[in-house]
C-alpha cells in the first residue's frame, strides 16, 4: 500500500513537470491558438452589452408602451 | 410577437455565432485562409436584410389596399431596420474582399448591384420625406416600394450571375455550398443567418414600437 501511495505521489509530482516548461501556471489555454481566445471574449462580451441594451431599450419601450396604450 | 422567448432565440444564436464561427473547424483553402469565417458574419447581414424588406413589400401591398397607417409605419420601419444590415453588409463585403480580392472596392458587378439595391432604398426613404400629405405619402411609397422590391432581388440575385464577377455564387464561380460549405459549417452558417434575422427583426419591432407611440402622441 505504501509503495503504491509513493509511486503515485512521484508519479503526480511529473504531471507539472509536462505541464509546464517552468512549472509557473499561467491562463495557457487564453494564449493557444495564437491568442484567438482573447478576440472570441472580446467579441462575446461586446455581443453580451449590446443585446443586454437591445433588451433594456425593449424594457424601457414596453414601460412607456402601458402609459400611453393603457387598453394592452 | 410580443413574446421574449425569440429574442432570447436570436441573442443565444448569434452568441453561439461568435463563439462556434471562430473556433470550429473550417476548410483550408488557398487565398481564403481563415477570412472563410466571415461567411458566418457577412452573408447573414444580407439574409437580415432580405428579410426585412420583404416585411416591407409585404406590408405596403397590404396598405394599399386597407389603407391603414399602421400597415405604412410598418414599411417604412422595416426599411429603415433593414438598410442597417444593408450597409454593415456592404461594409463587412468590403473588408474581406481587400484581403482576398485585393482591393476594397474592385467595382466587381456584385459590389455595384448591392450599392445600388441599396440606394434603391434610400431613394424610399427620401421619396417619403418628400411628401408632405399622408394618405399621397403612403400610396405613392407603397408602390415605389413594390417596384423596388422585385428590382433588388434582380439586382443581387439575377444581373451579378450574368457577369464576371469574382464574388462565390456569380458569372461561372460556383458558390460556397458547392465545395466547402461543410458539415461542420452548416452547423454555424444556418444558426448564424436564423439569428441575425431575429435581431433584425427585433430592431425592426422595437422602431415601430416607438414610432406608433409618436405617431399617437402627435395625434393626441
Amino acid at each position: 500500500m505504501k509503495k503504491i501511495l509513493f509511486s503515485l505521489l512521484l508519479t503526480l509530482a511529473t504531471v507539472q513537470l509536462f505541464a509546464q516548461d517552468n512549472g509557473v501556471e499561467m491562463a495557457d489555454k487564453l494564449r493557444s491558438d495564437g491568442k484567438i481566445y482573447v478576440v472570441v471574449l472580446c467579441i462575446v462580451i461586446i455581443l453580451f452589452g449590446l443585446l443586454a441594451y437591445l433588451f433594456s431599450i425593449d424594457k424601457r419601450l414596453k414601460k412607456i408602451e402601458k402609459e400611453n396604450f393603457p387598453k394592452n | 410577437m410580443n413574446k421574449v422567448w425569440w429574442k432570447i432565440l436570436g441573442s443565444v444564436l448569434v452568441i453561439y455565432t461568435a463563439i462556434a464561427g471562430l473556433l470550429l473547424g473550417v476548410p483550408r483553402l488557398p487565398i481564403l485562409n481563415e477570412s472563410i469565417r466571415n461567411l458566418y458574419f457577412h452573408v447573414p447581414m444580407w439574409f437580415a436584410m432580405i428579410v426585412l424588406f420583404s416585411i416591407s413589400v409585404f406590408y405596403s401591398v397590404k396598405s394599399l389596399s386597407s389603407k391603414s397607417e399602421i400597415d405604412d409605419i410598418k414599411a417604412v420601419e422595416s426599411v429603415n431596420a433593414g438598410i442597417i444590415f444593408g450597409l454593415l453588409g456592404l461594409v463587412t463585403g468590403a473588408i474581406w474582399a481587400k484581403y482576398t480580392w485585393g482591393q476594397f472596392w474592385s467595382f466587381d458587378p456584385k459590389q455595384n448591384f448591392a450599392a445600388i439595391s441599396v440606394l434603391l432604398y434610400f431613394a424610399y426613404l427620401i421619396l417619403r420625406n418628400a411628401i408632405d400629405e399622408e394618405q399621397k405619402r403612403a400610396k405613392i411609397s407603397a408602390i415605389y416600394n413594390i417596384f423596388a422590391f422585385p428590382m433588388m432581388v434582380v439586382l443581387l440575385f439575377v444581373l451579378p450571375r450574368l457577369k464576371d464577377s469574382l464574388h462565390p455564387g456569380n458569372g461561372g464561380n460556383p458558390g460556397f455550398n458547392s465545395y466547402d460549405l461543410d458539415s461542420r459549417m452548416r452547423m454555424v452558417f444556418y444558426p448564424a443567418c436564423l439569428g441575425w434575422i431575429l435581431i433584425g427583426y427585433w430592431v425592426y419591432t422595437i422602431r415601430f414600437r416607438i414610432r406608433s407611440i409618436e405617431v399617437k402622441q402627435q395625434a393626441n
